[in-house]
């Protein structure tokens, strides 16, 4: 039976000689289907194999003053810690953030990709690209490469002429506009801390510690989170770091050790 | 001279692409097309041929739009026009869906006549034979905007331009009587200046007004009132003229 490999074709009309002169959307590479004798189980295999690594937590979220973006900085390879400081909030420009999620590569050169077609557009167009703009480019993208194997998660964060923006981007081709978001397999511990202490009118300080305590709190539950929490906040100036700290430290800052009463002491005896 | 003409990749000697300049006598030849910027609204002016009395003179409109907020009228080979406004219409629509944001008249201008640029650096097709002028708003900024493009690909912003037939005798005109207007002053000067080579009446030019609102054809009775309008203006001017030397 001839497999039926038309949902591999990307919709986007074939190069050729004369359609030069038409303007067509740019065309995902055509994808060569691998020899095999159960390709449906094979392609099922290939997803589980990149799935388990959204091993992360990331979230980002709109306030009064602008977009708060906070992330971790594990990375795990099943039950191995591969890194402790992997950089998840990668900086696509100076008024935009993207988060990592999924397959690390995949995301790092997806977002710079993403970055080069942002300033591309400035220099053509006079004028920066709005955060619909960028997240929908990237959507796009990640669309014409579905079921192709990558894994994306990102949250892309900034601020344009309109305020601030927040949108969701997935490797499946998804895209929400939203307020709040966390992804990764932190997220639903994120979240729990993130919706409790949520209000539109924070303060950048107040903001600031409810991302760090909802990672922290993410990454104390999830075995896959971990490292060092990072936070940016994204105002009408562009992005800045505001903090970076180490989680096993953070613990100790919310639940430290409290000296135990004592009973009775062990007084040194002098020698007999 | 004759045998660089052929392919019109080929350069000639001296540096010319002679298919494009044949395509700008095409131009030349078209009906007159003038474009008027004001502070808060853009007109655009079109000769009309008298229709032909079985002809159904709705189906031939001169001034299109590409999107709510971007009007074209253009002088030249009317079916290569067809072509290129089909096309800037896709693309209007396929900016609003990679980006959510309609297009700025800019980049519209832009696609247009890299489009015509493209025709120009291309084996076996010719060049589109038509210029246009393209008008509109910017999205946000409400800025008002009119460009030219020309079948060599090049464009350019401009306060008040005139191409086809007697374009250089309403540029001159423009350029004696340009200023700063707004409403229906600009609309006025738009028709003054494309009454200069065309003969007065609502049935002989077409007439359409670009605001922030959108793009509204002015009807015959419209037309008239202002051509009316002008020629009495114009009347009262001369009449001045001869008085001042009667009173000495």
């Amino acid at each position: 039976m001839k497999l039926d490999t038309s949902g591999l074709e990307s919709a986007a009309p074939v190069w050729g000689a004369p359609s030069e002169l038409v303007d067509g959307f740019s065309a995902a590479p055509l994808f060569e289907v691998p020899n095999t004798t159960d390709f449906d189980g094979f392609q099922k295999e290939a997803i589980q194999m990149v799935k388990p690594a959204k091993g992360t937590t990331t979230l980002a979220f709109i306030f009064k003053e602008g977009v708060m973006v906070a992330a971790d900085s594990r990375a795990s390879m099943g039950g191995y810690i591969s890194s402790q400081s992997v950089k998840k909030i990668i900086e696509i420009n100076p008024y935009m953030l993207g988060t990592m999620a999924g397959g690390a590569a995949d995301c790092q050169f997806w977002h710079r990709n993403l970055g080069i077609k942002c300033r591309l557009h400035e220099l053509a167009n006079k004028r920066r690209i709005s955060v619909t703009g960028a997240s929908k480019l990237l959507a796009n993208i990640l669309y014409s490469y579905r079921g192709m194997g990558l894994s994306v998660g990102t949250m892309i964060a900034g601020w344009d002429e309109t305020g601030p923006g927040l949108y969701y981007v997935d490797s499946e081709g998804g895209r929400l506009k939203g307020m709040r978001f966390s992804v990764g397999s932190g997220s639903p511990y994120a979240y729990g801390v993130l919706d409790n202490g949520y209000r539109y009118d924070m303060s950048v300080e107040e903001a600031a510690e409810l991302a760090r305590r909802a990672i922290y709190h993410a990454t104390f539950r999830d075995g896959a989170s971990g490292g060092v929490a990072s936070v940016y906040y994204v105002g009408p100036s562009g992005w800045k770091k505001l903090s970076g700290d180490d989680v096993g430290e953070l613990h100790y800052k919310y639940y430290p050790v409290m000296p135990s009463t004592v009973e009775q002491e062990m007084i040194e005896v002098a020698g007999a | 001279m004759a045998r660089y003409d052929r392919a019109i990749t080929v350069f000639s000697p001296d540096g010319h692409l002679f298919q494009v300049e044949y395509a700008l006598e095409a131009v030349r030849k078209g009906n007159a097309a003038v474009g008027v910027r004001g502070t808060d609204i853009v007109v655009l002016g079109v000769e009309k041929k008298s229709a032909a009395k079985l002809q159904d003179s709705r189906s031939v409109r001169k001034i299109v739009n590409l999107d709510d907020h971007i009007a074209l009228a253009c002088a030249g080979l009317k079916a290569d026009a067809r072509v290129l406004i089909n096309r800037a219409r896709i693309e209007c629509q396929s900016h609003r869906l990679t980006v959510e944001d309609p297009v700025t008249v800019e980049y519209i201008t832009r696609y247009i006549a890299g489009l015509q640029q493209k025709y120009t650096q291309s084996g076996g097709v010719r060049p589109f034979g038509l210029s246009t002028l393209i008008v509109g708003f910017d999205p946000y900024s409400g800025v008002p905007s009119l460009y030219q493009t020309d079948p060599s690909g090049t464009f350019s912003a401009w306060k008040a331009n005139a191409t086809g037939r007697n374009s250089n005798s309403i540029r001159e005109f423009l350029e004696k009587n340009y200023k700063e207007t707004s409403g229906q002053e600009t609309i006025k000067l738009a028709i003054r200046a494309l009454l200069e080579v065309v003969e007065s009446g609502g049935k002989n030019i077409e007439v359409a007004v670009m605001t922030k609102e959108g793009l509204r054809q002015l009807d015959e009775a419209e037309i008239d009132a202002i051509a009316a309008e002008i020629e009495a203006e114009k009347e009262a001017v001369e009449a001045a003229k001869k008085a001042p030397p009667k009173e000495k």
